[in-house]
């Protein structure tokens, strides 16, 4: 393969963040602080509110910065907050095939 | 595939009580068998092994009783029927699961040859000290059914009965047997399959959205089962639990569930309740006897007849639930009931109860030396109708 | 550029996986069972698996109410007995894929013994251990996991007896996939769970998980943040490391990975091979 290939991404002109929708769902999170210190651009933080069972749910002060990475998703033991990836076409078609193939760490 | 259909073995055979088992087993259809080996119930197991690969069946020796049963459990929620086989020192590490199996009402059938004890006692004598064990083993409130033959061919035709009732009531059912009867080798006649009745258990026929695994139906408070991987996303727990199946753990739940699943027993005695009453229309005297002890009691009750004494006998084939309403019933009418037991005073104790004193109820201690000869038995009889 | 909506009830991607009239889970806050679970979730629709053909089989403690929430067919049975039922399934119905989720003494302690037969015999099952170092549904006594000198509500004055190392008993019992992950390490523990689902035969993801209201709370190690903390400062990972080095010390270096990958044959492939010579099938379900 000639460098000339490998400088550009494949089927990207340039990289674009990801856009999406971040959700919180306030009544299931227990406070718990994961995903305020998990996020990898310190969008969230908790706030000073109270959820109908008394913990302070986290919000998103930095929103902008969000890449909708989903490791606050992944890290929440409560089901309380995740996001909406909108994908590219080719996103979609490489996620696809990812699947398919026998995952490994 | 060719699947045989050879479970059910047609005609006349020679087999011990053991192998009458196994193949009353085979024959309701059983076809999951997990057990860990003990003296004397593994010739019951044994008998499985050389015949289930013909019969669809599957053969597992688990680590300790206690999985067994377990394995069984969740065996016959694949829509298997399952049984074990173990003896009185198996059988008490097995309480836990009776609790399970009674608190999810799964069907299946626990063998118990019992043996003289307690604790390891003597493997190979006859005894009959689990029957108090197989009432009350569990902890908390519920009810059993047990049954006890007292012939191989009875031991063939009662382990059917038990693989029917289990299916039909959604309840372990226990078969209280010993190693006299075990051992012991004589003619069984296996009828045609088509002649063989059993129940299978009420399966749930609505749509997967609208299953409750503990919606009962009002006439016989027994909720339809379903199988796992038909897609009903059930969830059950030993756990006190709503219908939904959830835990819900407040006293009116508990006493609901409680209820239901006594209820669902003591409702329906006269259909599961089994006896065997001879000469006890005139009887001043009725030995009740169940099991192997039966066999001499019936003996002895002959004998009396013979040189002219009025004794009866009446025979549990079902022991547990006790027909409580006809030992009360004819307490009445005699003086006095015989409770001959290979045990210090077991299903005495019952039939005393439900004497209510209007019978005087004498035990007699039929020691396991003794199975086989009624002359104590028939001495018991004379000394007391004199 | 992405915008947040602060709603009250939206629904959620594993929505569909979880039993939704029974969430919030009774889980602590901070505790990392929840982190087990959505990565079982998370597992589950990365292979695209027919849930209907899946069965949870818990025990008791707070890790053995995971059947509860998981919209699957599920069972909630006895202490330390999630496996021998679980067996049961297994051969009663060998299409589907039994998944046990249960805790470090539900599975090592009552269970040790089910758990080292189970692996020996080599049933198609995938164990998801979570491992708290406590039993924390009855408050916080010590558990067969619990490092040495820890303090519990029955180890007052710091735990004497050595610790159980489960991806060791795994291996020396024959399991064939084991793998242990922290709470922390969501990413890797998903794959894990989707290895160990994949692989035939019995395989253990051991899944270290913080107890915020007992074993850190008595040994003032903070909530379940400073532990995920701990866990992110002091985890390892060693692929392939031998399991006697795997046993954890008391606040100290915690080593993370696939251990074991290997092929037996399983306990159905075995009967099946000897009835196969002996002229007979079997057949698979009686469903």
């Amino acid at each position: 393969m000639s460098l000339r290939y490998r400088e550009k991404p494949f089927g990207f002109e340039k990289p674009t963040t990801p856009k999406g929708e971040l959700v919180i769902i306030e009544d299931r999170c227990k406070g718990c602080g994961f995903c305020v210190e998990y996020c990898p651009k310190d969008v969230l933080e908790i706030s000073d509110k109270y959820n109908s069972k008394g913990y302070h749910p986290p919000e998103a002060v930095n929103e902008d910065d969000c890449v909708y990475c989903g490791f606050c998703q992944m890290v929440c033991p409560d089901f309380a907050i995740f996001t909406i990836v909108e994908e590219t076409q080719v996103e979609k078609e490489r996620r696809e095939a990812r699947k398919k193939e026998k995952t490994k760490v | 595939m060719k699947k045989s259909n050879i479970s059910v073995l047609t005609g006349t055979h020679t087999l011990t009580g053991s192998q009458a088992c196994a193949e009353g087993a085979l024959s309701a259809g059983c076809s999951f068998l997990g057990y860990y080996p003990i003296i004397p119930s593994f010739d019951i197991v044994e008998r499985y092994a050389e015949r289930f690969s013909d019969c669809d069946g599957i053969l597992i020796q688990m680590e300790d009783e206690i999985s067994a049963l377990a394995a069984v459990l969740g065996a016959s929620w694949t829509g298997r029927k399952a049984m074990t086989v173990t003896t009185g020192t198996g059988f008490a590490q097995m309480a836990e699961h009776i609790g399970l199996g009674i608190m999810l009402e799964t069907p299946c059938v626990i063998v118990d040859v019992q043996r003289d004890g307690p604790s390891e006692g003597i493997p190979c004598n006859p005894g009959a000290g689990d029957v108090m064990q197989a009432r009350w083993g569990s902890h908390g409130d519920y009810e059993i059914i047990a049954l006890s033959p007292n012939s191989p061919q009875d031991m063939y035709d009662l382990t059917i009965k038990a693989f029917s009732l289990s299916e039909k009531y959604r309840t372990p059912v226990v078969i209280l047997t010993d190693t006299n009867i075990c051992s012991k080798k004589e003619k069984i006649i296996i009828p045609d399959s088509k002649d063989i009745k059993i129940s299978t258990r009420k399966y749930f026929k609505g749509k997967k959205d609208s299953y409750l695994p503990f919606q009962y139906d009002p006439e016989d408070l027994i909720p339809p089962m379903v199988d796992v991987s038909q897609g009903y996303r059930f969830h059950v727990t030993g756990l006190t639990h709503d219908e939904r199946g959830y835990p819900v753990m407040n006293d009116e739940c508990q006493e609901l569930n409680v209820h239901r699943l006594v209820q669902k027993i003591r409702l329906f005695t006269d259909d599961i309740i089994d006896i065997e009453e001879e000469q006890t229309d005139d009887a001043e005297l009725i030995v009740v006897s169940y099991g192997v002890t039966s066999n001499d009691a019936l003996e002895a009750v002959k004998q009396a007849r013979k040189e002219g004494l009025k004794a009866g006998s009446l025979r549990l084939k079902t022991v547990w639930p006790f027909p409580e309403k006809k030992i009360t019933q004819l307490a009445k009418k005699i003086d006095n009931y015989i409770v001959p037991e290979i045990n210090y005073g077991q299903i005495f104790l019952e039939v005393e109860r439900c004497a209510r004193g209007e019978a005087t109820t004498h035990f007699l201690y039929h020691a396991s030396k003794k199975v086989g000869t009624s002359d104590h038995i028939l001495k018991l009889i004379k000394k007391t109708i004199k | 550029m992405g915008n947040s909506k602060i709603q009250k009830q939206d629904k959620h991607p594993m929505d569909n996986l979880l039993r939704m009239d029974r969430i919030p889970h009774i889980w602590c806050p901070g505790c990392g069972i929840g982190n087990a679970v959505s990565a079982f979730a998370d597992a589950l629709d990365k292979l695209d698996f027919d849930l209907d053909q899946l069965c949870v089989v818990s025990g008791i403690g707070c890790t053995g109410r995971v059947a509860g929430y998981i919209k699957v067919d599920s069972f909630h049975t006895t202490h330390g007995r999630a496996i021998p039922y679980a067996t049961g399934i297994k051969l009663g119905n060998p299409k589907m894929k039994v998944v046990v989720i249960s805790g470090d003494g539900d599975l090592v302690s009552i269970g040790g013994n089910h758990f080292v037969h189970a692996a020996r015999r080599n049933i198609d099952l995938t164990v998801i251990c979570v491992n708290n170092f406590i039993y924390a549904m009855t408050g916080g006594q010590v558990a067969p996991t619990t490092p040495i000198p820890a303090y519990t509500t029955t180890s007052p004055f710091g735990n004497f007896e050595t610790p159980s190392n489960v991806p060791q008993i795994a291996e020396a019992s024959g399991a064939v996939y084991v793998a242990r992950w922290t709470a922390l390490h969501m990413r890797r523990l998903t794959y894990a769970i989707t290895d160990a689902l994949q692989r035939p035969g019995f395989s253990v993801v051991e899944v270290i998980s913080p107890c915020a209201m007992y074993y850190s709370r008595i040994n003032r190690l903070g909530d379940g943040l400073d532990m995920m903390k701990f866990y992110y400062d002091n985890s390892v990972i060693k692929h392939g490391e031998p399991t006697d080095n795997l046993e954890i010390d008391y606040q100290k270096e915690i080593i993370v990975g696939k251990f074991v990958d290997r092929e037996r044959p399983t306990f159905s492939e075995s009967l099946q091979k000897w009835l196969k010579g002996q002229g007979r099938v079997h057949s698979e379900s009686k469903s």
